[in-house]
């Protein structure tokens, strides 16, 4: 199989399945002309036409909303927001409107529609444009939510993404664009929803993460490997549906947990992992779950400050640590 | 442009007026080289080639009245008066930046000189600019606030929301779009049905104008009327300044999607050696004086670079400061 970037693996997404289906249809700022501002969109244009590939105005509300219309119109549109900052300016058309549809009219519309968002930190972008918001989205019931972190994962991913009839939320990780992976090439080959994939088998500890913070919890895991401590890492791949069952299994088997989470710490997804574990675990775990999260402080600009903000693989090495301590 | 520079203002005003605009230029070249050594780091958006709006609209307005920018801001906060050194510590995320190394590039600000920040999300200073203004006729300070925006900005639905909330309750806003023609790489036809953006106020009958932007002193006259409008009526105007960008989007954009010729062409009209032109023409200035300028920006932007450098990092501690008070 090919080795290709996490970004061209999207590329190579949204490329398939609008040669599939002729409904598929994109828009966004800066996707046509410019190719998009991380380039995931190269090629669109000159392939499928301005009739398909469409720039709009500085304007994600609408952005959303008119996605949001043609997928009631008969169209499978795929919506580019430059970044998940951006969201909160559609969140009215996101939460108000898109998750709510379907069930508001009883069911009567279906809307098949992707929102791709770039998120995360890492880049000195300061507070306004490093946030990882996905617990928002997942909070809200009436959307799928997707989180990939290798390239196989984004291509399979999307690939469901835009053949499912629910609206999905599509985040991607700015840091992982020039990440590389083996990706297959074969058309019909689709990651499913929901379910969970264990990246690396270990007996030791579980570690359940999702996008960036599992390349961070495999690099911690090979880390810890060398002190014979084996991590099982478990790779969440869709906030929603959430496959409870996989890391359920997993932290049963281990007796351990430790939940790594980009976003704030207060209400962050992790804290709703944490207790899942502790619904269907209870008697199995032989310590707390640790969580790993970011500050719960707006971003810093500055490079010295921002890196205490974010997990990194220390820090998951720490909490491994903790789970394992004898004070258990 | 037949009115002689003399008869709009005094020598002094229009020497430190080309002085800042060198300073500016000199500024933002400066980072443009420290961050391709990695000491700014993230997005870095620079005004080469906007100077003259940034100049000629700060010496038309009071020194009190608010102004507001997006993220492409250094030049606007330092005409205003903040200190080159504290913007490039800013920028190197130092402890003696502007915001404390927080903000960075995107977000200077500073109370004392009533320069009330740069913003990054496309349009959100909008309506904080409304609310500003609101204060200061609530207060009676008799102060406007002027809020400089770009050409993509006006298709997010705060433009207009803020338009029509500042007309509607009769607001002291000066709105100033520095139209450079384009929003990243998308051409200002291609986003908006109405490129010409001084048009688009009619709906909510704020008056507005169209301006050069490459000619400081048009920009002076044209801010200075509106704002003395502004401030008389207490309602909005709209001032569109056309200028143009000679570098990319930021610097991780190479601006592919202009042409050279249209890039050459507006190198022609560079605001800084047309104006310097007019100085020497109209005997304000001789070119000895006009070097000696440059060389003492060169001066200010090197002490800064060093000062930056030199600073300390924000400790550990500060990433908990400032969330609340
Ligand atoms: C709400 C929002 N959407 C998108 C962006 C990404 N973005 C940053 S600058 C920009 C273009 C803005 O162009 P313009 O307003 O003309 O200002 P200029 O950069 O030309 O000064 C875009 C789309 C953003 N920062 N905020």
């Amino acid at each position: 199989m090919p080795e290709i970037t996490y970004r061209d693996a999207l590329n190579l997404a949204l490329k398939e399945e609008m040669r599939r289906d002729p409904s598929v249809v994109t828009w966004g700022e800066d996707v046509a002309f410019y190719e998009g501002s991380f380039k995931v969109t190269r090629g669109l244009l000159a392939e499928f036409g301005e009739g398909r590939v469409k720039d709009t105005p500085i304007s994600e509300n609408t952005i959303v909303g008119v996605a949001i219309g043609a997928a009631m119109g008969g169209l499978r549109p795929v919506a580019e927001l430059m970044t998940v900052n951006f969201a909160l300016l559609a969140m009215d058309q996101i939460i108000n409107h898109m998750t709510k549809i379907r069930y508001m009219f009883g069911g009567q519309v279906n809307l098949p529609m992707v929102i791709r968002a770039p998120g995360g930190g890492g880049s000195q972008l300061a507070a306004q444009h490093s946030q990882s918001l996905e617990t928002f989205f997942m909070h809200a019931p009436g959307m799928y939510v997707a989180v990939p972190a290798t390239p196989a994962d984004a291509k399979g991913l999307l690939k469901s993404a835009i053949r499912d009839n629910n609206p999905v939320m599509f985040l991607e990780h700015e840091l992982l664009y020039n990440s590389k992976g083996e990706v297959s090439d074969d058309p019909e080959l689709l990651v499913p929803f929901g379910k969970c994939e264990i990246k690396r088998p270990g007996k030791d500890v579980t570690i359940v993460a999702y996008s960036r913070m599992t390349i961070l919890a495999l690099a911690a895991a090979e880390e810890l490997a060398k002190e014979n401590i084996a991590c099982e890492v478990v790779d969440l791949r869709t906030l929603a549906p959430l496959d409870t069952e996989t890391f359920v299994q997993s932290v049963k088997k281990t007796g351990r947990a430790v939940v790594v989470e980009e976003c704030w710490r207060t209400c962050g997804l992790g804290a709703e992992i944490a207790t899942r574990i502790y619904d269907h675990c209870f008697d199995s775990l032989l310590s707390p779950v640790q969580r790993v999260s970011g500050l719960d402080v707006p971003m810093p600009y500055s490079r010295k400050l921002e890196k205490l903000c974010i997990p990194q693989v220390e820090d998951i090495i720490g909490a491994v640590k903790e789970v394992l301590s004898e004070k258990y | 442009m037949d009115t002689k520079l003399r008869a709009i203002l005094p020598d002094h005003d229009l020497l430190k007026m080309y002085e800042q605009m060198v300073l500016c230029r000199e500024f933002e070249e400066s980072c443009a080289e420290q961050y391709t050594k990695g000491h700014i780091t993230g997005f870095l958006h620079l005004y080469s080639g906007q100077e003259a709006v940034a100049v000629g609209s700060t010496r038309a307005l009071h020194k009190d009245d608010y102004i507001l920018s997006a993220y492409r801001e250094h030049a606007q906060a330092i005409v205003r008066g903040a200190e080159p050194k504290r913007v490039m510590a800013e920028l190197f995320g130092k402890a003696t930046g502007l915001c404390k190394g927080k903000g960075g590039s995107m977000h200077l600000f500073d109370p004392d000189l009533s320069f009330m920040g740069g913003y990054a999300i496309v349009g959100g200073q909008f309506p904080i600019a409304v609310g500003l203004a609101f204060a200061a006729k609530f207060r009676q300070e008799g102060r406007i606030a002027a809020c400089f925006f770009g050409d993509g900005a006006v298709n997010q639905g705060n433009f207009h929301e803020g338009l029509n909330w500042a007309r509607l309750w009769e607001l002291p806003v000066l709105f100033v779009c520095e139209n450079n023609l384009y929003g990243i790489g998308t051409e200002v036809h291609r986003s908006s049905a109405l490129a010409d953006i001084h048009k688009r106020t009619c709906g909510y009958e704020v008056p507005s104008t169209q301006v050069d932007g490459m000619d400081v002193m048009a920009v002076y006259q044209a801010i200075k009327y509106a704002a003395e409008w502004v401030r008389e009526h207490n309602s909005a105007y709209l001032v569109e300044a056309m200028t143009y960008r000679f570098r990319g989007h930021s610097m991780a954009d190479p601006g592919k999607y202009r042409s050279a010729a249209e890039l050459e062409l507006w190198k022609s009209r560079d605001p800084l050696p047309n104006f310097g032109k007019r100085l020497i023409e109209e005997e304000i200035a001789g070119q000895t004086q006009l070097d000696a300028i440059r060389k003492e920006a060169v001066a200010v932007v090197q002490e800064a670079v060093r000062f930056a450098e030199e600073s300390p990092w924000p400790e550990d501690a500060e990433v908990y400061n400032d969330i609340y008070v």
